[in-house]
């Protein structure tokens, strides 16, 4: 009983938050400067809301994170299998020198600043290209997809070859749909940590016509006066909105696209932790 | 069956009958070869006075400077203590928080009730740093926060917990548990599904009473686990992580709260001391080898755990 009621507080403890912004961002001005906003919105308004979608730099910045999350996670999973199935057969010459290349990198990561003055001789500075290319591939789902192909059983390659199968035509029509399980569960975690990445864009972009979401929204955070942006010129009330109201209506769609998705995210990322946990 | 390699010429037959694995496999490896060894490799210019015009080869070498230069600076030493400390505190904190979650939510028997606090608590995990950031200024607030008007009611004064060096590594230790506990208990829930309940029977019968089989039986089955995590935790000692504490860093709360990360970014990229910064992170990755090394050893003589 006990248990249960302690359990219910922690609930409330994750969750409350989460309720206190989506409040705040249907509050007015003075609602919430004066405090009086917990739960649940007080003088109900839909103006904070109204200036995010007014503000073009906002979409922009969500579309630079909608790209780089699609073609991002794409390039992620195409390159993590192109290199992990090969290296899982045993007529691959070389797959113990090549796994040893990749467990160096999760030992030995270089600093920062060779990591910068890399992305700056390659001249992928202010493009998206410098968000998705240094990440391409993590070693740890690396090491997840490689011991998932090692357990395939080797009957089923050698069963397309009877059939006249090429390397080429195994790869697609066997192992791929085969991968599918393993595919959701990385894809998802390579597509959170895209959405969510912060870091790369405060070092490679320094254009804000470049910034994904994230970089954006903590921009906002910074600058205390936000009705000094562009985007609110055309709102002569300015009285009803509020910088407090404005960024939490920007984290409430910020975030939405992983709450619509979490359902669905839940069955899968609960999976890709427990295949990467029994190889540890 | 499938051939195995031969091991005089018909290695090279081996390859081109198999040329379409080792086609697809390079893109990768130039990735790996690109991405992650070439700034290996560029790390040298922490034994350089790198010079961005110079480059490389041109720039003049100047030994073990930037690391001794390390140990003679206030702010490095300021910060290394930092680091440390807010490293303990987290492994004191955050690390025993998704045990003990995880060891509450095994004792639970509404099936439906489970489900739903694990929804909830694992939902944090998926909001970036500066979400959590954004959400903990409103919170936290002084004037307008839901937590000091909860204190407020209780009759305290409010906090100003972002803006003050005292609260500031509560804050980064605090927010940190908020996130990642519930997701933290996913892997030792699994751990504690592949207990066989005859032992807990058999323990029943033998009089133990839930306290006695969680310390005999429960703890016993979870030890792999939590030392293989622990192992993990504490390569990661001096690695807290530049964003989660970035994001909540500001002139007033800069004094407690920098990390060597935010300070790489801060002297290195903004500063442009880039072979003093590169020492800098050599030096946080040495130590973090060192105390994997170090507790690799204890945990296999010990427990017998490791991690290789």
């Amino acid at each position: 009983m006990l248990n249960i009621l302690f359990l219910t507080l922690i609930g409330l403890m994750m969750f409350l938050p989460f309720l206190n912004v989506i409040a705040q961002s249907f509050s007015s001005s003075s609602a919430i400067t004066e405090g009086k906003v917990s739960f649940w919105p007080v003088e109900f308004t839909l103006i904070n809301y109204e200036y995010v979608f007014n503000d073009v730099s906002i979409w922009r910045a969500f579309g630079v994170s909608v790209f780089v999350t699609l073609v991002g996670t794409m390039i992620n999973l195409i390159a993590t299998a192109t290199l992990a199935y090969p290296v899982s057969r045993q007529e691959y010459v070389g797959r113990r020198v090549i796994v040893l290349m990749v467990l160096v990198t999760m030992i030995f990561s270089a600093p920062l600043i060779p990591n910068f003055l890399l992305i700056k001789n390659l001249h992928l500075m202010n493009t998206p290209w410098a968000l998705i290319l240094p990440g391409a591939i993590s070693a740890f789902n690396f090491f997840v997809m490689h011991s998932f192909f090692k357990q395939l059983p080797p009957e089923i390659i050698d069963s397309a070859r009877i059939d006249g199968c090429g390397e080429l035509g195994i790869m697609i029509r066997m192992v791929t749909p085969l991968s599918k399980p393993v595919m959701a569960s990385l894809g998802i975690f390579y597509a959170v940590s895209h959405w969510n990445a912060y870091m790369g864009a405060l070092y490679y972009i320094d254009q804000p016509k470049w910034w994904p979401l994230q970089v954006k929204l903590k921009r906002m955070f910074e600058t205390d006066d936000i009705s000094i942006d562009p985007g609110a010129s055309q709102f002569s009330d300015l009285a009803h909105t509020s910088p407090e109201g404005i960024k939490m209506a920007t984290i409430i769609i910020a975030t939405l696209p992983i709450i619509m998705i979490y359902p669905f995210l839940q069955r899968h990322f609960v999976k890709g932790l427990t295949i990467g946990a029994v190889k540890a | 069956m499938a051939p195995r390699p031969g091991k005089d010429g018909n290695i090279w037959r081996m390859i081109w009958k198999y040329k379409a694995l080792y086609l697809i496999s390079i893109p990768s490896i130039l990735y790996f070869l690109i991405f992650k060894y070439i700034p290996l490799g560029g790390s040298i210019i922490a034994f350089q006075e790198y010079n961005i015009f110079k480059g490389f080869g041109g720039s003049e070498w100047v030994g073990f400077a930037h690391f001794a230069e390390m140990f003679r600076h206030y702010d490095f030493l300021r910060i290394l203590k930092n680091t440390v400390l807010i490293g303990l505190y987290d492994l004191v904190f955050a690390f025993p928080a998704p045990i003990i979650l995880a060891l509450l939510l095994n004792e639970l028997r509404l099936v439906m009730f489970k489900r739903v606090v694990q929804t909830v608590v694992y939902m944090p995990h998926f909001l970036s740093w500066v979400v959590i950031a954004g959400m903990s200024v409103a919170i936290l607030s002084p004037t307008t926060g839901i937590l000091n008007q909860l204190l407020g009611w209780f009759g305290f004064d409010p906090l100003y917990f972002l803006g003050d060096n005292a609260y500031i590594r509560g804050v980064l230790i605090g927010s940190g548990v908020w996130r990642d506990t519930g997701y933290g208990t996913i892997l030792y829930l699994a751990a504690l599904a592949g207990i066989n309940p005859e032992l807990y029977e058999a323990a029943q019968i033998d009089g133990a009473n839930r306290w006695k089989q969680t310390l005999r039986i429960t703890l016993p089955a979870l030890l792999p686990t939590i030392m293989i995590l622990f192992l993990l935790h504490i390569g990661k000692f001096l690695d807290f992580g530049f964003e989660r504490v970035w994001v909540f860093l500001n002139a007033l709360n800069t004094e407690n709260g920098e990390i060597l990360d935010t300070y790489i970014y801060r002297a290195g990229l903004l500063s442009q001391q880039y072979s003093y910064t590169t020492a800098v992170g050599i030096f946080k990755s040495l130590v973090g080898l060192a105390l994997v090394m170090t507790g690799n050893f204890f945990s296999r003589k010990t427990t017998g755990e490791s991690l290789y």
